[in-house]
């Protein structure tokens, strides 16, 4: 399995994209783009899977190696561990219904795609990279397309959203960039994940760099206080903008906390995990009571997204094995479902023209499917088994219950107590839009068009996979998370 | 030994017929769901009789006492070593008792609602949320791991949800199935806490290492009791916080605020989920539990009896004054739950001891047979007067003979009259009561009266009082009738059921320990309580057989404390206070706006103050390059100060 596939495949796509003569063609072109993605990435993770069952026990599978800048050590490695397989395979479905829901974009149709397709090569770089120098280079291509896709093809006060976005994302990376040179100086100049993690780096060095490259990752995972370009940036952006941001690149901040932060200063991750612990537990609960009070589907979403990234954070601040697995399984049952539930969002939005909840009412009757899709994200995002959300979350809750000290058991009962609170505010989204009497203007509406089923079905199935048969996700992330909880323990 | 594949179908063709109806009901079977579900279901129902008879007749009992056994392990998520989520079946006698149960009210619902539903435009969708409900319900029972018992909980709870809100174009549907849902997460919550902290001190979550661990005075007990938590330990909170999510589930007093709203929904529906099913999962999940409730936690149990108690005395009360005849019915349930919930309460684990579990077992299966007759009768009282309240009927005995002996019947056994299957269940509670708790006791006999009071009255008022109009009149022709076959078989097989399920020597199967447990009927100790239930019927025969003035004259007597029970003592306005004001507007609110002002006001604050200083400095970029050479005059100045004096 050759990982650069990866990124040529997203590559070839985004010229051919670029190359096509009418907006038909770009369509198509992406789709097939897209779906090559993910039929790439399903191959990865039956040869990942294979492999492993193997024997092989390599911590980091398919590595490659290219010597990029020799003279700075910078090197172009490539490797893939169950944690990153996990990230690709929801990278590459999000990508697939991306597309198929922005089928109708008619301005700018061919810039559009081109840009979707960027982003999504670099995530697949970001996941795949081996080399701190080279996964900030992709980290930043993840970036800029979202400052473009939502100050063109956005709506509201896109301009003001983009900026703000793109600000906090770049002073995000801006203390990334910073955290890694620094690792680079400390540990005798090395760019490289896997030689960097054996080495064993100053304890002060930690002190200073973990919180750089903690929070700068943690912006992109909208780690409080700094979630604030969160419901900004989705009110404002397209659909797919939205499914795109709050399904790969909130994960990016994610895997980089872990990958990054954590795995390399195992130190400073225990003396700061109590204080990532408060963060994300305040944003857990906080996020939760602020959706509460939303009117705006988007909005609604946005903050639940802060809601359930808390869970991600806070995953990892319980440095146990359980709860970092649950927190990898949280980013991909989150990716799929808020993307999904963007996609909805933006399916009812086209049809109704408002997001604003208190304007619709009895949509089940007209758009039966859409707002069947409707309910089971819903019921998804408020943790019901048989859905992803239940999985991730329960994981999380036990691997926090580990911790047998009073301050980890009120965090988790704190963090528990937002499935009450999501349960109020999923079911008054639900039961103002899907259910009661119909609004008179609206019931001539249709129901979703065949692109948008196919992108619904999609996450739907994704969703529902993880939540009946878990065990292979568990799999598949537990023992890549297992090495990083053993090197932070000590062992 | 049990055969696996045949105990699995028994959840798996409601699911099959689930997902059957749920993804192409509306297309292919617009006609025939009904009779696909149906079907289903009949083969489930002969699929859990025949497993009952196995295993209590063929297999189950070993050395004198039943065994619990696990037919079928499945390891569906993996935590630790030891510590698994576990699908899995557990047979043991309640689960099996709960399998018929289940499957049996279930298919009585199916037929009925053949004729109920016929013509919804959701026909298809309906049957496939009940499949949905049928499946959960039967996967929980069967569970075989404390955290599966919870997944598949939740699903019940959402299947419940989905059923009340039925009818979703209605907003107080839709306020209906909101609030139970959201109740019984409240509940859950406490639940999920529960399983945490029991998980952790047993390091495990199968219920049969757990019990055994957390009952055997063993090290890990040791260590568990010893970590306490407000002077209670770790063990009683976490028994306690399962508790709760059992009496959320089972609308125990004060988590039942959303059962009499649940009526929302399709009468057959409540009579499914919310009289004979789902809502007795609560007490279920305490006799699933029950051996460590009673050996290692018995402060909680205490608490469960009393919980019990109160909610039984509040509920009849209540149920005396409503007039809309699913509440009373939705009331008088959450009353009869009580009975079984601190039937637990008062019980010991073993033995004669253990005479309130079989009893409170007991009373489930005779009051899922005479409830789920009551609110399928009550379905066809609605059906032919089309209004829910008892005001709108009288008389209708005439017209509905069937309904009106079957719905007699079914009063009878839940007043506790001999040879009424309610008698002998309500018999063996009494006396269990009787034995370990003395005021639980005389609550219990004080409601027992009240029950055959309010049920009676409920009765007159339906077939007797005053004279009906005459059918037809402003009524359309079509309801000239009190329904068809299938409505009106079910009543029947349920009448039958709850005449017969009295004689079942229930303590012969179902007991705490699986020991045999003889019961034993004391005639002097049954006078009281029988006497007591016909002084109910009486009082309400006196006052509501014919029309007259007395129950008017006998509410403005105590018009104080009737109207504060006609309100459901105000305990709606109680927590519509707390969440509208506490929860929304105390804490939503400020958060909302704390976020979007405080928050995003500090970030957009800090964008704002850099823009304003780089627009400040960047006159300094003048291009004169006279000022560039001071500037760069200046700095080399200044470094070198900073280098000779200030470095070390």
């Amino acid at each position: 399995m050759n990982l650069l596939l990866l990124i040529i495949i997203p590559l070839l796509t985004a010229v051919a994209a670029l190359l096509s003569r009418n907006k038909q063609q770009v369509r198509w072109i992406s789709f097939a783009g897209a779906v090559a993605q993910l039929i790439l990435s399903i191959i990865l993770y039956c040869a990942f899977t294979k492999e492993r069952a193997g024997g092989n026990e390599a911590e980091m599978l398919f590595e490659q190696n290219y010597a990029l800048f020799p003279a700075w050590h910078i090197n172009f490695h490539l490797g893939v561990d169950g944690i990153s397989i996990a990230m690709i395979l929801l990278t590459s479905f999000v990508v697939v219904a991306g597309v198929l829901v922005s089928w109708n974009i008619e301005k700018m149709t061919k810039e559009f795609y081109f840009l979707l397709i960027l982003l999504s090569l670099g995530a697949y770089g970001f996941f795949i990279s081996l080399d701190l120098f080279v996964l900030f280079f992709f980290l930043e291509i993840a970036v800029i397309p979202k400052y473009l896709l939502i100050g063109i093809w956005g709506s509201g006060k896109k301009e003001y959203s983009a900026n703000k976005l793109a600000l906090m994302l770049m002073g995000g990376s801006a203390l990334v960039l910073v955290g890694i040179l620094g690792l680079y100086f400390s540990s005798g100049h090395s760019f490289d994940l896997l030689s960097l993690s054996k080495i064993k780096i100053a304890e002060d060095t930690q002190r200073i760099v973990f919180p750089l490259l903690f929070v700068g990752f943690g912006v992109f995972t909208a780690i409080f206080p700094l979630h604030t370009w969160v419901p900004d940036g989705h009110s404002s952006a397209p659909t797919a903008g939205s499914m795109f941001l709050a399904g790969i690149s909130m994960k990016l901040g994610g895997y980089g906390c872990l990958r990054v932060a954590a795995y390399l200063m195992p130190e400073a991750a225990h003396q700061y995990s109590n204080i990532i612990i408060i963060l994300s537990s305040i944003a857990i609960l906080y996020g939760a009571f602020a959706t509460m009070m939303q009117k705006d589907l988007k909005y609604i979403n946005a903050y639940s997204s802060v809601s359930h990234c808390g869970f991600v954070l806070l995953g990892i601040g319980m440095l146990t094995t359980t709860a970092v697995t649950g927190a990898v399984m949280q980013m991909v049952s989150h990716g799929l479902m808020t993307a999904l539930f963007f996609a909805v969002i933006g399916m009812i939005y086209d049809r109704t023209h408002t997001r604003q909840v208190s304007e619709m009412g009895g949509l089940m009757k007209v758009m039966p499917f859409i707002s069947t899709v409707f309910f089971i994200v819903g019921l998804c995002s408020l943790g019901l088994p048989g859905l992803s959300g239940f999985v991730a979350e329960m994981t999380i809750f036990m691997g926090s219950w580990e911790n047998a000290s009073a301050f980890h058991r009120i965090a988790t009962i704190a963090a528990c107590m937002s499935i009450v609170v999501t349960a109020v505010y999923i079911l008054r989204a639900i039961g103002q839009v899907a259910m009661g009497p119909i609004k008179k203007n609206q019931s001539q509406l249709r129901d979703a068009t065949w692109n948008e089923k196919l992108a619904a079905i999609i996450l739907v199935a994704g969703i529902i996979v993880i939540g009946i048969i878990p065990g292979w996700l568990n799999d598949l992330v537990r023992p890549a998370a297992e090495i990083i909880m053993n090197k932070i323990a000590g062992k | 030994m049990p055969n696996a594949t045949l105990i699995a179908l028994i959840p798996l063709l409601p699911l099959a017929g689930f997902l059957l109806l749920g993804l192409f009901g509306r297309k292919y079977f617009k006609k025939s769901s009904g009779i696909i579900g149906t079907i289903l279901l009949l083969a489930s129902t002969v699929l859990a009789l025949y497993t009952a008879y196995e295993y209590f007749f063929v297999y189950g009992k070993v050395a004198g006492s039943y065994q619990e056994i696990i037919a079928f392990n499945y390891t569906w998520l993996e935590f630790s070593k030891g510590v698994s989520i576990d699908m899995g079946i557990l047979l043991d006698p309640i689960s099996v008792m709960m399998l018929v149960v289940v499957t049996f009210v279930s298919l009585m619902v199916h037929i009925y609602s053949l004729g109920y539903m016929k013509g919804e435009e959701r026909f298809p969708t309906y049957y496939s949320f009940l499949a949905l409900f049928t499946f959960s319900m039967l996967g929980l029972v069967i569970s075989s791991n404390l955290f599966q018992i919870y997944i598949f909980w939740e699903l019940v709870g959402v299947s419940s949800f989905l059923l009340i809100g039925y009818y979703y174009n209605k907003p107080s549907a839709v306020a209906a199935c909101k609030k139970a849902f959201i109740v019984t997460r409240f509940a859950d919550l406490g639940f999920l806490i529960g399983i945490l902290i029991l998980s952790y001190s047993s390091g495990t979550l199968d219920f049969n290492t757990m019990i055994d661990t957390l009952t055997s005075s063993g090290s890990t007990q040791a260590k568990a009791a010893a970590s306490t938590f407000l002077g209670a330990s770790a063990l009683t909170w976490g028994a306690a916080l399962v508790f709760i999510g059992g009496a959320g589930k089972s609308a125990m007093f004060p988590l039942h605020i959303w059962l009499p709203d649940a009526m929302e929904g399709p009468t057959p529906v409540s009579a499914l989920i919310h009289a004979a099913t789902m809502v007795v999962a609560g007490v279920f999940l305490v006799a699933r539990l029950f051996p460590v409730f009673s050996i290692t936690t018995p402060g909680v149990l205490e608490i469960v009896g009393w919980v019990g108690a109160v909610s039984a005395i509040i509920a009849a009360i209540i149920a005396c004054t409503q007039t809309d005849i699913k509440r009373v019915l939705a009331y008088s349930t959450m009353s009869q739950i009580g009975f079984m919930m601190f039937a637990l309460g008062v019980s010991g684990y073993g033995g004669e001891a253990g005479l309130g579990y079989t009893a409170s077992m007991f009373h489930l299966f005779t009051h899922a047979m005479f409830k789920a007759l009551l609110f399928l009768g009550a379905g066809a009282v609605i059906h032919y007067v089309h209004s829910n309240d008892m005001r709108d009927m009288g008389g209708l005995r005439k017209f509905m003979p069937i309904t009106h002996i079957t719905f007699l019947i079914a009063c009878l056994a839940i007043a506790g009259i001999p040879p009424f299957a309610g008698f002998f269940s309500k018999e063996e509670i009494l006396l269990a009561a009787y034995h370990n708790n003395t005021a639980i006791y005389y609550i219990a006999l004080f409601t027992s009266g009240l029950t055959a009071f309010y049920m009676f009255r409920l009765y007159f008022s339906i077939f007797w009082n005053k004279t009906p109009s005459p059918p037809g009149e402003g009524r359309g022709e079509a309801h000239h009738s009190e329904g068809g076959f299938s409505m009106m078989m079910p009543l029947i097989v349920l009448a039958i059921g709850a005449i017969a399920a009295g004689f079942i020597p229930f303590g012969h199967f179902v007991t705490s320990d699986g020991t045999r447990l003889e019961s034993h009927f004391d005639l002097q100790f049954s006078i009281l309580p029988v006497a007591l239930g016909l002084a109910g019927i009486f009082l309400a025969m006196w006052l509501y057989l014919k029309q007259n003035e007395r129950p008017g004259k006998l509410t403005a007597s105590v018009y104080g404390f009737y109207k504060t029970a006609y309100n459901k003592f105000y305990i709606d306005e109680i927590y519509l206070f707390i969440t509208k004001k506490i929860l929304f507007n105390l804490i939503g609110r400020p958060a909302a706006w704390f976020d979007r002002n405080v928050v995003d006001g500090m970030i957009n604050f800090t964008g704002n103050t850099t823009a304003k200083v780089s627009e400040g400095i960047k006159k300094v970029q003048s291009g004169k390059v006279q000022s560039y050479a001071i500037y760069f005059l200046l700095g080399v100045i200044g470094l070198a100060v900073l280098f000779i004096y200030a470095w070390k």
